[in-house]
């Protein structure tokens, strides 16, 4: 009876361990699949919102405009219909509020009945004008023609240079310069923080005394438990004004700013991880050297990190991906424009800073939602393929040291 | 004999058949060697002659690794360590203050206990030791890794493979690549502590066998735990017991007839 009750107890135990851990991975697999199906909702989709519509004069040869050439027209950038392949004509520019502008309140009814009508009325009699109007006014007798846009691929996506997602009447969803800024700032501030995280793994791995070691590693591991926003908030009080003083610039929320301030936030990551690789190195080894007559700098870059070059390569990627996928310090300090970085002297953006800042104002289910997941997608992927560099290294790793 | 009188002769076999300097001297005088509180050494003195084998042994813990290690100053590393009397090597006192421990190094090679070679290429392990030491000709490296591998038996089985990692051989070939890379540097000593311990039946036989060769050219100091070895290679052995030097002679006689009671329990495996 007693063996029976012991059995059946381990029988639970295992259960138990046998659940939760199906439960973490399956949950793990779910936001991935949410997030890419979310993702790729955006791809197929015209960037005019939905249940809006562009129409011109019927007689107008242009049928169908790209996404940007419809941004520049309503900017006012393009004015003529030739730049599009149509006539020598003035564009005229239209939205549903502009009606007033032509028509009298009494026009138009009072309950502004007839003004899908006046509409249809207007477009019909103006040949260069171009309407960004409501789908439901073109359903009854639609005088113009309604033009077509590209839809939004994947590659368009990637390459396009342009991010402004709530751009009326068409959005534009060109997700390079934020990834090119997410990489830029991350990959510039591994430049700042690996020389100096491995200088000081290297001290502490070898120079410091016993006692040195023990007050610096509790510090630096301290140095990763402060929170983002206080990262955030000392760029922006410390960082920012110095850069701004400093390079004598307009406003100092640069990409320098931002990759300081990863850097700073990566440098655990990269302290500790190749501070163990270096102490992995058998003390053996570094009688060797020393017995060879070495001294001991030799024996540190000469056998000490040949040795941990692995681990050190491991604990740089990994401080890469740190700084990729970080919100709000960037979010605080990089100046938030969603332009194609020439310099870390501009301000720029990364992809989880925009999803931050965007995704309270995107309308759920709208183009620009969808958008900000296939834009954590690719992050995803990021962060995805950072990891699995790593694993590949440390594999490696493990087959030269045996 | 200096790096640039080798780059004037520019031949293998001349580096190779060079011949090595007789009139060297180590010895130690009244050591005492402190860790901490714990004396590890008490009082030891002794002469070391040229071109010999001699094996130091004893129980575990009897400082005779500590011993060994005071030749090529490999006990600075430790922390809290504190060494009076004198050590003579080459007759210059290693542990005076102008001694520069580099040179030291170069002169006094060691092999360790484990093969350790370095994550590198099996040609870049035994040319370390000159690298370090500034050495930047191509030739002169090339040669002397050569000589080195030759000496240490093992070139004819690596020649086809120099470029290939050092952990690709087996651990009898690391622990003569590791020998190889002591002697490229051109010591006078060698200091081998437990050079076989680790090692198989046949591998152990094939270092005894390097060991023998080795002495025609350098002296010889030997760590080990196997009494039969120390009796196969070495010419004198001393026995250490507790920090102290029990007994110090020829290794026959030691063997043979032993003067203190202690060394004859020990060598007939009473303890130990």
């Amino acid at each position: 009876m007693r063996r029976f009750f012991k059995k059946l107890f381990e029988k639970i135990i295992e259960g138990i361990l046998f659940l939760s851990s199906t439960v973490t991975s399956l949950a793990i697999v779910l936001i991935v699949i949410f997030l890419f199906r979310e993702g790729f909702a955006l791809f197929g989709r015209s960037p005019v919102e939905e249940g809006f519509v562009i129409a011109v004069n019927n007689k107008n040869p242009v049928s169908e405009i790209k996404a940007s050439q419809i941004k520049d027209i309503f900017d006012g950038k393009i004015t003529s219909w030739k730049e599009l392949g149509g006539n020598i004509e003035d564009i005229v520019l239209f939205r549903t509020d502009d009606i007033s502008n032509y028509f009298s309140e009494e026009e138009l009814g009072e309950n502004l009945e007839h003004v899908p009508a006046k509409i249809s009325e207007l477009i019909n009699k103006t040949p260069g004008i171009i309407a960004f109007i409501p789908e439901k006014f073109t359903e009854n007798d639609f005088a113009g023609k309604i033009i077509t846009t590209d839809k939004i691929t994947a590659g368009k996506f990637l390459a396009e240079k342009q991010w402004y997602p709530t751009a009326q009447p068409a959005a534009q969803f060109g997700a390079l310069p934020l990834i090119l800024g997410t990489l830029w700032v991350s990959f510039a501030a591994i430049l700042f923080a690996l020389p100096l995280g491995l200088a000081t793994a290297i001290y502490m791995a070898e120079i410091a005394n016993e006692k040195t070691r023990r007050v610096m590693k509790p510090l630096i591991e301290l140095l990763a438990g402060i929170p983002s926003v206080v990262y955030g908030f000392f760029g922006l009080i410390v960082i920012v004004p110095l850069i701004q003083k400093v390079f004598n610039l307009p406003v100092g929320e640069t990409g320098l700013a931002g990759s300081i301030v990863l850097g700073i936030m990566a440098l655990p990551t990269i302290i500790t991880i190749s501070e163990d690789a270096i102490r992995t190195t058998p003390l053996s080894m570094k009688e060797a050297s020393l017995a060879l007559g070495a001294n001991k700098w030799q024996t540190i870059h000469r056998v000490i990190i040949p040795y941990a070059i692995s681990g050190i390569t491991a604990a740089a990627i990994l401080g890469i991906g740190r700084a990729v996928g970080e919100t709000m310090a960037a979010l605080m300090v990089t100046g938030n424009a969603a332009v194609i970085p020439h310099g870390l002297l501009q301000p720029l953006r990364t992809i989880p800073a925009t999803i931050a800042a965007e995704l309270g104002e995107a309308p759920q289910q709208g183009l620009h939602f969808k958008a900000l997941f296939a834009l954590g997608c690719i992050l995803f992927l990021m962060t995805l393929g950072i990891n699995l560099l790593v694993e590949y290294i440390s594999s490696k790793r493990k087959n030269i040291s045996r | 004999m200096s790096n640039d009188q080798y780059l004037m002769t520019n031949n293998l076999s001349d580096i190779i058949n060079k011949p090595v300097r007789t009139d060297l001297v180590i010895a130690t005088r009244y050591v005492n060697l402190f860790y901490g509180d714990f004396q590890a050494l008490k009082g030891i003195t002794l002469e070391i002659f040229p071109n010999t084998v001699t094996a130091l042994i004893g129980p575990s813990g009897c400082g005779k690794s500590t011993y060994l290690r005071l030749f090529n100053r490999m006990n600075d590393l430790i922390d809290g360590v504190k060494i009076t009397g004198n050590i003579i090597v080459d007759g210059e006192d290693i542990y005076a203050p102008e001694t520069d421990v580099v040179e030291l190094r170069r002169k006094v090679g060691m092999v360790f206990q484990k093969p350790n070679p370095f994550p590198k290429s099996i040609f870049e392990n035994v040319a370390y030791g000159l690298r370090v030491n500034g050495v930047n000709d191509k030739k002169f490296i090339q040669a002397k890794v050569e000589q080195s591998l030759v000496r240490s038996a093992l070139w004819d089985e690596v020649k086809d493979k120099l470029k290939k990692s050092a952990f690709e051989l087996s651990g009898g070939q690391q622990q003569r690549l590791c020998i190889a890379r002591a002697l490229a540097v051109e010591p006078s000593v060698v200091l081998m502590d437990e050079p076989a311990s680790a090692l198989d039946p046949i591998s152990t036989a094939k270092i005894e066998e390097l060991i023998y060769e080795l002495k025609k050219n350098y002296t010889i100091i030997i760590v080990t735990h196997n009494m039969q070895q120390a009796g196969r290679v070495s010419d004198t052995t001393a026995f250490f017991y507790l920090g102290e030097l029990i007994e110090y002679g020829d290794t026959k006689e030691i063997f043979t007839n032993p003067k203190d009671k202690k060394t004859q329990n020990y060598i007939t495996g009473r303890f130990g």
